[in-house]
């Protein structure tokens, strides 16, 4: 559990009833603020992270003392102008930097909970989330906006609270985890279960973190962010610091550096547990479902104002799954605009400089508070 | 604006809803949207001009008017525009069976191959047609279905669709079409401007 002091906490006391039918209580849920709320409290916009993000959505991450996820987003005179604009962000719940998780102690019994904390959802992530309206005093935000499992929480918070967004930015989502995102996350998982420090998920008592299996749970998923031009454009087959292969198993590519590198920095700063519970939340996310299959069912009563966006070289949340949300809210006569922006980024894409993209999202939200 | 924006603007009551089908820079949707507090969708294939009616704040869906139309459920709007896209369809009549299904009525906007100047040019010149409507080059032109305002109205005729109001436009001179004077139309108007119902 991270208990630093540049971390905010609210401590929920309304229950919350997880959909695996467990109830929680008095449960921490870490946040941070950017900008500041006006007085007619219409300028707020909810942030919704994805899988290994955090509440630190831009400035310099306190604890990890690098860059916020959404720095090229976010900020003062950027796509969404903290000048401008209230931006709160949370830990989603199932994380590990500050909301209630798997790094928490059960109360009951005083142990860590490891994979005793309750498989929680994206819809129970939501419904946590909520609960910064009424501490801020926020009746109906201006957006709400998030890309990847960020997106999903959008989609999920539109559908559960329609009078309590203006707008609504999904970016590079879903709105069912298909069998493809299923597989490569349930690769994740093994890799984390099949590394002996986890020992079934009691590794904080022995102060010993199955860091190999986090690793590579982070180089698979890592490959599946980003385009396979975008990699060969980057990478290629140019070697890492030597003049010709080495016959050997050492990371000769300058690829398997970088993929090395990336899961060496990536366990310093995430918990394995929490990879495994947010991962199962993306997986068990089938927004339609409750809905027996009628996506637009979902969004029946919402007269939110959409902007869908998706990236060409994704594959991850390919164009098609966005497009589908466009199609089940047209099917509705719901507002929605969609753009697919050009990038051979790939999924990754939300979060890079991509012009195109930041400045659809600056102008998406600079007309639609003019209408205010 | 365009003189054919204002007279397909003036076919269309205050507070409607409408779809604009191969909207562009969303020039006449934001026109519709300021001046006749119309709730307007665009749809458009090009990244940049989506990004100027976003820039606009205008709701505006990426995409093609072949296949993204059979998203909207029927009679999703009260007018359906068309503006001299009609032409560059793989298939025309599909397209405006979707429009006719989407919105309740269609306006369509038709350069006219039965023109006197297109006539004349290629009676005299022996090489393809290019005037203010139609500035392409046989090799790179999007049109692959020129029709003349007669041949429009005699496909509505055919296929049953009831024509509300045809214009003639030249320049920005605007006159009614009736039966008695097409012939004179289709040799004076270089667009034609079309209100239909299934």
């Amino acid at each position: 559990m991270n208990t630093d002091k540049n971390i905010k906490t609210l401590i929920v006391k309304k229950p919350l009833h997880l959909d695996c039918g467990k109830t929680i209580n008095n449960y921490p849920i870490a946040y941070e603020t950017y900008g500041s709320l006006n007085e007619k409290k219409d300028n707020a916009i909810l942030v919704f992270h994805a899988l290994t993000g955090d509440q630190f959505v831009t400035g310099t991450n306190p604890i990890t003392k690098k860059d916020g996820w959404w720095s090229y987003a976010v900020g003062p005179d950027k796509a969404i102008d903290t000048n401008k604009y209230f931006v709160i962000c949370s830990n989603v719940i199932g994380g590990c930097m500050g909301s209630y998780g798997p790094s928490h102690k059960d109360t009951d019994t005083q142990k860590v909970f490891g994979i005793n904390f309750p498989v929680i959802t994206i819809n129970d992530m939501v419904n946590a989330q909520e609960n910064l309206l009424d501490h801020f005093g926020i009746d109906k935000l201006f957006s709400v906006a998030g890309g990847s499992m960020g997106g999903m929480q959008v989609l999920q918070f539109v559908s559960n609270f329609p009078e309590k967004t203006k707008t609504a930015i999904p970016i590079a989502c879903t709105s069912s985890h298909s069998a493809q995102n299923i597989a490569l996350n349930e690769l994740g998982r093994q890799a984390i279960a099949a590394d002996s420090n986890w020992n079934e998920g009691n590794y904080t008592s022995k102060e010993t973190n199955p860091n190999k299996g986090l690793a590579v749970a982070r180089m698979a998923a890592h490959i599946t962010y980003l385009s396979k031009k975008g990699l060969q454009e980057k990478f290629g087959r140019k070697l890492q610091e030597r003049e010709d292969l080495k016959f050997s198993f050492d990371a000769d590519f300058q690829i398997e550096s970088y993929l090395r590198y990336q899961g060496s920095v990536f366990v310093d700063r995430f918990d394995a547990n929490s990879y495994l519970y947010i991962t199962r939340a993306m997986d068990y996310f089938d927004l339609a479902r409750k809905f027996k299959g009628n996506l637009s069912d979902a969004f029946k009563k919402t007269k939110t104002k959409f902007f869908i966006i998706s990236f060409t070289s994704d594959w991850l949340y390919p164009t098609q799954e966005n497009k589908d949300i466009v199609i089940a809210l047209n099917a509705i006569g719901a507002d929605v605009g969609f753009v697919e922006i050009e990038s051979d980024k790939g999924h990754d894409s939300f979060l890079l400089n991509v012009p195109d993209f930041l400045i659809s999202i600056k102008n998406f939200l600079e007309k639609s508070y003019l209408d205010n | 604006m365009k003189y054919e924006f204002k007279v397909i603007a003036d076919l269309i009551e205050k507070d409607k809803r409408v779809l604009d089908v191969g909207c562009s820079d969303g020039t006449l949707m934001k026109f519709l949207k300021d001046n006749k507090n119309i709730n307007i969708r665009g749809l458009e294939i090009s990244k940049d001009q989506v990004q100027k009616c976003i820039a606009k704040g205008l709701t505006v869906i990426e995409g093609n008017a072949e296949k993204d139309l059979k998203q909207f459920p029927d009679k999703a709007f009260d007018y359906v525009i068309l503006s001299q896209t009609l032409q560059a369809f793989l298939n025309p009549e599909l397209v405006i069976n979707e429009l006719l299904r989407v919105g309740k009525k269609a306006i369509l906007t038709i350069p006219n191959f039965g023109y006197w100047k297109v006539r004349l040019h290629l009676l005299t010149k022996g090489t393809m047609p290019i005037t203010k409507t139609l500035p392409d080059e046989w090799y790179n032109t999007p049109n692959l279905h020129m029709c003349t305002i007669k041949d429009f109205v005699n496909f509505t005729n055919s296929r049953n669709f009831k024509l509300f109001k045809s214009l003639a436009l030249n320049d920005q001179n605007v006159s009614l079409i009736s039966n008695t004077n097409l012939g004179i139309k289709n040799l004076f108007a270089d667009l034609g401007i079309f209100l239909i119902e299934k």
